[in-house]
């Protein structure tokens, strides 16, 4: 610990700190632009500086190691000075054009600028101009007004590990641009926007949207992928304007995923607004009675054992119970599904099917084995981790099949499954690093389960890893990366159908075996359909909309409270940012209301029933003895599935934004151009 | 001094002469290892020498490629240094120094002759294609001045009516010689005194 004192108040930090953070641990407020405490030191934007005791000259405090029994003085007339020729520099080439500027009202330069500023300039010289750069659809740009701080070049090199942004030119000629004004390829580029302190960078989609301080803020959690990323939902009136990240350490830092953040447009598109019903072939409008009614009078007259039902990728928990609550209770029918294929989940064991390691555990991992996943698509943010881990604990990383470019380096193994069963019997080639890993992370993805020895080679692995003792109370190596959001709650409510050696109801339904099919939420059923009844309830018409018979529009992940599961299985409560549009209705309630049109009672009698009910069935749900799965080993490839990744799920399918993306990634990848 | 424009003819493929691979790996030798990146500099000089005095974007990529770093680091080397041009200079690259001692000794004389002769503006090719000309900061042969460079030669000691000469030289594609166009040796006085011994008040 070393001694210092930060305006005449003594303090011990830790070695290695820098003054700002001494600082900072004194209460003391240090104005920054360059720095942040995600990115590498720059130490060029000067506005930290800071007065130090037998130091003739302010220093820039973002950059300078704390030392014993510094003196450090923030407050002085000697900093303040300091600071103002700073701004005076940064200002003597920034436009004047803060009221057409994106940024208005959550600019960093403007709010320093309030303290720090002068009133008049005596800059008499032509400002500088520089010419707009093309960064892709997400991105747009306003290089006059960069102050190179170079904080977005420092991301992308370092977190997004896309090093396709840089400075050209010198001096008072440099210029941030991206390499030949390219689009970013990266799942990540659009976080640069946040970490621009000025308006340089700002976000396409929302150009001239809205202002700030006009906009209600709700505190939520994403559901494009299963990380669960904590977010913030920007709205104006009903519209969601933006979605920007929310700072929570233990799952996203303070990134999202370019999807998480721009698929918000389509919760304006291709809603659901009103029940339709299907007649000679064309949806007519109707009322809820009339739609409620239909369905009522069908399921009395269909066998229970000929309804299924579904559950979707973005489905949350309390629709997902309540749906549980609705076959168990209301048509007694086991037969509601939450899996996409047969995946053989083990879902008495929660170990099974949760990230077992939690997302902070990447960080601290020295190797990682991937196995039939690709994470930079299916969890962009937990991804981020894995480079993070790469960069800073040079953890190695395999991987089963090569996954194209991870932004990171990764040896590849075969992907054959043979291969995959020496690691456990200990004759495979990285079987010593294995045993000599103190932490060592293996990642399952769901196309793994598809595979049938998959359950034994999981065994099996667990098996080895105790005997190598690298299974302890503080560390479970066997973690499996669900891809959806829905997945780990539809898991943890038991929302798994029959004998799970295979996908029963979703094979009946593909041999056209059912006569009544609930589909909540779920749009990539792939059924070439005969005469099933179908309904849909859901927000988007997107596919399950459009084979449907009855449609009963529901509410987007931003317009119901809802608790959701992320892949660690870290339940978290999404709030209620804006409501569903037109006669559409929370997903719950209409489970609640068609129960009392065939059952003539409600199934909750408020929604706190229903998820105080929910809660108590999860902590109720212990592990049970496991599953009677099959576990004898084949020699399979592994294959992991391609994920379309601007195209995913319905909100994804319905932006434009994304749509745009998707377009531009393609056409790369026609052209085979690179970058 | 504004951002380097870029080329709009580009060629469509750049590789070292084998003569300058040989070279390329003894550079890179000349770095620890895992620092090898740092040859970047002396690998985007010898493209330069290669390549007519100029480096190509695809020359760019391909010394990304061959020391594995991003090509936008290349890139923002390249941009970053006055002595990289990013687009066609000829064949003959004459730099005219004007800093002080050497405009002192009339070296904007020489710059009138190269707009005379060459072209109106700096960095502007001929009408032939063969040469540009450029102003630079100080050479390092005060003692020589007026002097401008050429590729990799000094001339030195130069008057309007020398530079007329060396510039009717090129056009015609031939390379002057370099060194003093007075006569002198190096820098040596210029009447062949080498040293003091003979000097009365020495």
């Amino acid at each position: 610990m070393l001694k210092v004192k930060v305006n005449d108040i003594d303090l011990e930090v830790d070695e290695g700190l820098t003054v700002l953070q001494a600082c900072e641990q004194a209460g003391a407020e240090i104005p920054r632009f360059c720095y942040h405490e995600k990115l590498s030191i720059a130490g060029n934007c000067r506005m930290c500086l800071v007065e130090i005791e037998k130091s003739p000259k302010p220093v820039a405090s973002c950059a300078m190691p704390v030392t014993n029994g510094m003196n450090i003085k923030t407050n002085t007339e000697f900093v303040e000075k300091a600071r103002k020729g700073v701004m005076e520099f940064l200002l003597a080439n920034h436009p004047l054009d803060c009221p057409v500027c994106d940024q208005g009202g959550e600019c960093d330069l403007q709010d320093q600028s309030m303290f720090y500023g002068v009133d008049k300039s005596r800059y008499k010289e032509n400002k500088r101009s520089v010419p707009e750069k093309y960064m892709g659809p997400l991105i747009k740009t306003q290089m006059t007004r960069c102050i190179h701080c170079t904080r977005c070049i420092r991301f992308a090199t370092e977190v997004a590990g896309v090093p396709e942004l840089g400075a050209i030119g010198r001096g008072e000629d440099m210029q941030i641009s991206t390499y030949l004004e390219k689009s970013m390829e990266s799942e990540l580029s659009a976080n640069v926007i946040d970490l621009c302190p000025v308006g340089a960078l700002t976000s396409k989609p929302y150009v001239f949207e809205a202002r700030p301080w006009e906009l209600k803020k709700t505190e939520s959690i994403d559901v494009m992928d299963a990380v669960g990323s904590n977010i913030r939902i920007d709205t104006y009136g009903w519209e969601v304007k933006r979605v920007l990240p929310r700072v929570n350490e233990d799952i996203n830092g303070e990134w999202i995923s370019d999807k998480t953040r721009y698929s918000c447009d389509g919760l304006k598109n291709q809603r659901l607004d009103t029940p339709y019903i299907k007649e000679d072939n064309k949806f007519k409008k109707s009322s809820w009675d009339e739609a409620y009614n239909k369905i009522a009078e069908k399921i009395k007259n269909t066998s229970s054992d000929k309804i299924a039902g579904f559950i979707g990728d973005l489905t949350n928990m309390e629709t997902s119970y309540i749906a549980k609550e609705f076959f168990n209770q209301t048509i007694k029918s086991n037969n509601l599904e939450s899996r996409d294929d047969n995946y053989l989940v083990d879902i008495n064991n929660r170990e099974n099917y949760i990230f077992n390691s939690r997302l902070n555990g990447i960080d601290e991992s020295d190797l990682i084995v991937l196995i039939g996943t690709n994470p930079r698509y299916e969890a962009t943010i937990l991804n981020s981790r894995i480079r993070n881990a790469f960069l800073k604990n040079k953890c190695e990383i395999y991987s089963f099949g090569n996954l194209g470019d991870l932004t990171y380096d990764y040896e590849i193994i075969e992907n054959n499954t043979s291969k995959l069963k020496e690691i456990l019997d200990g004759a495979s080639s990285i079987t010593k690093k294995i045993e000599n890993s103190k932490k060592p992370i293996f990642i399952f993805g769901q196309s793994f389960f598809k595979l049938r020895s998959s359950n034994f080679l999981l065994e099996g692995l667990k098996k080895y890893l105790l005997s190598q003792n690298k299974i302890n109370e503080n560390w479970n190596p066997i973690n499996i990366l669900s891809i959806h959001a829905s997945t780990v709650g539809s898991y943890d409510l038991n929302i798994v159908s029959g004998d799970i050696n295979s996908n029963e109801v979703l094979t009946k339904t593909l041999n056209n075996e059912f006569e009544v099919i609930f589909l909540i939420g779920k749009d990539n059923l792939k059924l070439k359909k005969k005469n099933e009844f179908i309904i849909y309830i859901g927000s988007h018409g997107d596919k399950g909309a459009e084979f449907s018979d009855v449609i009963l529009p529901g509410a987007a992940y931003t317009e119901q409270d809802a608790h959701y599961t992320n892949l660690e299985g870290q339940i978290q409560k999404a709030y209620q940012a804006t409501y569903p549009p037109g006669d559409a209705k929370e997903d719950w309630e209409i489970f609640n209301n068609l129960s009392t049109y065939i059952k003539r009672k409600k199934i909750f009698n408020t929604k706190d029933n229903m998820v105080s009910d929910m809660l108590d069935f999860i902590k109720k749900k212990k592990d049970n003895k496991s599953l009677d799965i099959h576990k004898s080993f084949h020699n399979e490839k592994i294959i992991t599935d391609d994920l379309d990744y601007y195209y995913s799920n319905v909100v994804s399918r319905a932006s434009k934004t994304m749509m745009e993306c998707r377009s531009l990634r393609n056409n790369l990848k026609k052209t085979g151009t690179e970058g | 001094m504004s951002l380097k424009k870029i080329s709009k003819n580009q060629p469509k493929d750049f590789k070292f002469s084998k003569v300058n691979l040989e070279l390329v790996n003894k550079i890179i030798q000349n770095y620890p290892k895992g620092k090898e990146k740092s040859a970047v500099m002396p690998l985007l000089y010898l493209v330069q020498k290669q390549h007519e005095n100029w480096i190509p974007l695809e020359a760019m990529k391909y010394v990304g490629k061959l020391l594995s770093i991003p090509y936008m680091k290349v890139y923002e080397v390249a941009t970053f240094y006055s002595m990289y041009n990013l687009s066609p200079v000829g064949k003959y690259h004459i730099q005219v120094c004007t800093t002080t001692p050497c405009m002192i000794r009339g070296a904007y004389d020489l710059v009138d002759v190269c707009k005379k002769k060459i072209n109106e503006n700096q960095n502007h090719l001929s009408k032939n294609n063969i040469c540009s000309w450029t102003e630079v900061e100080c050479l390092g042969a005060c003692v020589n001045s007026p002097m401008m460079q050429i590729n990799e030669d000094y001339y030195e000691d130069l008057n309007a009516k020398d530079v007329e000469k060396i510039i009717d030289k090129i056009m015609n594609n031939e390379t002057p010689v370099p060194g003093s166009y007075k006569g002198r040796t190096n820098s040596e006085p210029i009447n062949n005194r080498k040293t003091l011994i003979d000097n009365k008040n020495a």
